[in-house]
């Protein structure tokens, strides 16, 4: 029998539940958020997640190592480079190998570059959760620059698969070192333009400043990393920790704030594309000369466990191989950072309005392929 | 804390515990009865101080199911990782380390949907990713459906 | 100079002589409802336009620019497509109000139009209470918008309705009051006479400061009633896809759309007649010169520059801002509009009674 509303007691018939997804343009994605309001106030935020699940850590026990990257691209396809080199690295370190310097210093460079290209969309994507709909093209005009270079040096835009356990597909373009430069000076002239349009903005001030503000010890216990968790002070650039690949010989600060709210979020992420751009800017021109592959007979990690943390834009990607010592792993997984990030929302956002709900999923900076793999 | 230390620390807070597969991380195989209580000791212990548990993976291996647990501190440098062997593949059950590290809830969420592992005392176990009606665990290595390719 | 007043009284002369007076009523009633109509519609599809490629212009896009010369045919075919476009019918929805809704909206914003004068003569109806005419005329596209929320029966569009709601009645009283500045220093309410006060000078110059306020005040609050720019919480489509147009698909869409973009050139229209001047030349004191030459440029002319001049101004902080909370959206007018509004109010009232101002 239907329940119609006189049957639900007042309580229930209080709570004014609407579905934020999975089509709902404020969560770049394929996300619902069941949210219980109070007028305009969210009272409570239950995730669903799950409707991009495509199973890919099941996929990858039937591929061999170098296909497992085409898939790690599908998972945070913002930051495709450096999902790739997380799988690259743990497979090299399982072997026991170290690819050359060449190859670790195109590694970092693309990294920071996709890091950059991923900031640049969530900064033209924030914008409009906020209702400034100018940023986008900013953003995006941009970002163009950046994925024209991988397009010339990885014969792809947004899912490269160029990092591949062992080195890189193939070297990278001639024209590479010089559009990369070209781009560090142009984007240090726009940068200043973001700020100008965004950041300075009184209205954004008030509706990002004090809301969904996140405690240290909430970011530690939820594993909210990247910028994200950088806003609350949690030091959990991997970068720093555990550094990898080139990272060990360039100078670069790890950006955090103290006061964990969406604006200071907002801010960690301004001020890591100004990092990237310097790590960029140390590496760019003495690139060594090198072999890009190495010459293994057969990439085919021992029988053991191995586990990789990266930086992706979006903060700790862990990759857990368990292989037998066959072609293909055992079991794989991969500890996304969007998974941890995601489940911190019903906490930051409570008591808050819709309009800050929108705001505050925006600076949490969430890929939802990345959250259901 | 060095990895000596580390063994130290555990050796005497559980005698039965062996050293572990991998070797890239201290590494301790702990008996699934006990894994709350040192989980706690080593969460609230000064020394230790894992308060950050990074990574929480279910494994289907042939001696069972496997629960492991990164776990690193904000303090300091170390990471211990934690394994707990679940040799009854009928019922694996753990107890929930969720109330120590709240990351835990979905991590376990996400190893009960696909593995089946069951995590005593969890507030919301329910699948996460998966229907709610979906028959079966994937990442089981005897998961057989409909559309499973054979290689 | 223009003055399009003998041609009116010569039409109507010749229909009274014609028809009896009923008839001849009757027909210029359906002629000034034409002309209106054929203008609301040409005017619609030019803003729609402009907009566009304003709001590309600032986004470093090109806009509409493959129908036609530069993309003038875009919203021509825009309207074709929504002309042809299935009118969904929600399920659950009151149908009655689901359809009356939309023409509540656009016959509120015709009406308007029919008090704006555009040139000397050149004004469908000259009451001597335009002002609160218009007052009264625009606040009902909010009934509009409101029923348009509640009978979509969806949980976006009522939320988006009761926001447009609170939006609305808050932000009438700012308008309200900053008109009555200008109200008060031109002694009427009748457009004809606002206009003639201004022979000497636009309200803008002559009023000092206190019309200065009351402009930017007027700017303000005039946006937030349509619901535009940062103030288009009623339809924000980032938190409630679109508000309370959710549901509706087609030209009833279109007709949300159409009047969204008429009740903004209502708005910028009476911010020209009291601020601005309306249709008469800009001129400058002594420059008998320049005078003259400024007065062979017709009123309509005038007229447009003006409202457009305002118009831009809405569209560029509308492409510029990020929108506003609910919250702060209404602290914005109880706490900060309102109590300056009356402040100015009583000041402008001071200067009227000290013979101040020019």
């Amino acid at each position: 029998m239907e329940e119609t509303l006189m049957d639900l007691d007042l309580k229930e018939r209080e709570e004014y539940v609407i579905n934020m997804g999975p089509q709902h343009p404020s969560t770049h994605g394929v996300l619902r958020f069941e949210t219980c309001l109070q007028g305009e106030k969210v009272k409570w935020i239950r995730p669903h997640c799950g409707y991009i699940h495509r199973g890919i850590e099941k996929m990858s026990e039937s591929l061999t190592y170098p296909q497992l990257v085409h898939l790690t691209d599908r998972m945070d396809y913002l930051s495709a480079h450096i999902n790739n080199e997380a799988v690259a690295l743990c497979v090299e370190n399982a072997m026991g190998v170290q690819v050359s310097d060449r190859v670790k210093y195109i590694r970092t460079i693309l990294a920071e570059l996709n890091r950059i290209a991923s900031h640049q969309l969530w900064w033209s994507a924030f914008g409009m959760d906020l209702g400034a709909l100018t940023t986008f093209f900013y953003g995006l005009r941009d970002r163009e620059k950046i994925l024209d270079i991988f397009e010339e040096s990885t014969g792809s835009r947004l899912l490269q698969s160029f990092i591949t356990p062992g080195g890189l597909m193939a070297d990278v373009h001639p024209n590479f070192q010089k559009r990369t430069r070209e781009f560090i000076t142009y984007f240090r002239k726009k940068l200043p333009e973001y700020d100008q349009l965004l950041t300075g903005n009184v209205i954004f001030q008030e509706r990002t400043k004090g809301i969904g503000y996140m405690s240290l010890e909430d970011a530690i216990n939820y594993g909210v990393t990247g910028p994200s968790g950088r806003g609350s002070g949690f030091h959990c650039d991997i970068r720093k920790i555990a550094p990898y690949s080139a990272y060990p010989l360039v100078k670069f600060n790890e950006v955090t704030y103290t006061q964990g709210d969406t604006y200071h979020r907002y801010l960690v992420r301004m001020r890591e594309m100004w990092e990237s751009l310097d790590i960029i800017d140390q590496l760019i021109d003495n690139i060594p000369q090198g072999p890009i592959m190495l010459e293994l007979k057969a990439i085919k990690p021992p029988k053991g466990e191995f586990y990789q943390r990266v930086e992706t834009a979006r903060g700790e990607l862990g990759v857990y191989i368990v292989s037998d010592g066959g072609p293909t792993p055992a079991r794989i997984r991969y500890r996304t950072p969007n998974f941890s990030n995601l489940f911190i929302i019903n906490k930051i956002a409570a008591e808050h309005k819709i309009a800050d709900l929108v705001a505050i999923s925006g600076s949490l900076d969430l890929v939802i392929p990345d959250i259901d793999r | 804390m060095q990895v000596e230390q580390l063994t130290t620390v555990i050796q005497t807070l559980v005698p039965e515990a062996q050293p572990g597969i991998s070797k890239q991380y201290p590494e301790f195989i702990i008996p699934a009865a006990r894994l709350h209580e040192v989980a706690k000791h080593l969460k609230e212990n000064p020394d230790t101080y894992l308060d950050y548990l990074f990574c929480l993976t279910g494994l289907d291996r042939k001696d069972g199911f496997h629960v492991v647990y990164h776990l690193t501190s904000t303090k300091f440098p170390h990471i211990v990782v934690l394994r707990v062997i679940l040799a009854d593949k009928t019922n694996p059950m753990v107890a929930t380390v969720s109330d120590l590290w709240k990351a835990a809830e979905y991590f376990e969420r996400e190893a009960f949907d696909l593995l089946g592992i069951k995590f005593e005392n969890h507030p919301d176990l329910r699948r996460i990713f998966l229907d709610d009606d979906w028959v079966g665990y994937p990442l089981r290595k005897d998961y057989k459906d409909s559309f499973t390719l054979e290689r | 100079m223009y003055d399009f007043g003998p041609l009116v009284n010569s039409i109507t002369s010749w229909l009274d002589t014609t028809f009896s007076p009923f008839w001849a009523g009757l027909i210029s009633m359906v002629l000034l409802g034409l002309v209106l109509l054929a203008f609301y519609a040409v005017l619609g599809l030019y803003l729609v336009y402009a907009e566009r490629k304003i709001c590309a212009r600032m986004q470093n896009r090109l806009g509409p620019n493959r129908v036609g010369p530069g993309g003038v045919f875009q919203t021509i075919a825009d309207l074709i497509k929504l002309l042809m476009k299935e009118l969904i019918f929600i399920r659950n929805a009151d149908s009655f109000l689901f359809n009356i809704a939309p023409f509540i909206v656009i016959v509120a914003s015709i009406m308007a139009i029919g008090s704006i004068p555009f040139a000397k003569g050149l004004q469908a109806i000259d009451l001597n209470i335009g002002v609160l005419y218009i007052l009264a005329i625009s606040s009902m596209g909010v009934i509009g918008v409101l029923i348009a929320g509640w009978a979509s029966n969806s949980k976006y569009s009522v939320i988006g309705a009761m926001r447009s709601g609170a939006q609305v009645i808050s932000y009438e009283l700012s308008v309200g009051l900053a008109l009555l500045c200008i109200i008060a220093y031109a002694g009427s309410m009748q457009f004809s006479e606002i206009i003639a006060s201004q022979e000497d000078g636009w309200w803008i110059f002559k009023g000092h400061i206190p019309a200065w306020i009351a402009f930017v005040i007027y700017l303000v609050a005039g946006t937030a009633e349509t619901n535009r720019g940062p103030f288009d919480l009623a339809e924000a489509e980032s938190e409630l896809t679109a508000g309370f147009h959710t549901e509706y698909s087609g030209i009833k869409f279109a007709f949300f759309f159409l009047a969204e973009y008429m009740n903004m050139f209502i708005i910028a229209a009476i911010a020209t007649t009291l601020f601005l001047g309306g249709w008469l030349p800009f001129h400058i004191w002594h420059f008998d010169a320049f005078n003259k030459v400024m007065d062979y440029i017709p009123p309509v002319f005038w007229f447009f520059g003006k409202t457009a001049f305002v118009i831009y101004l809405m569209m560029w902080f509308k492409w510029t801002f990020p929108r506003l909370r609910i919250d702060q959206l209404l602290a914005l007018e109880w706490k900060y509009l309102l109590p300056i509004n009356l402040m100015n109010l009583i000041l402008i009232s001071f200067l009227i009674l000290m013979q101040w101002h020019f």
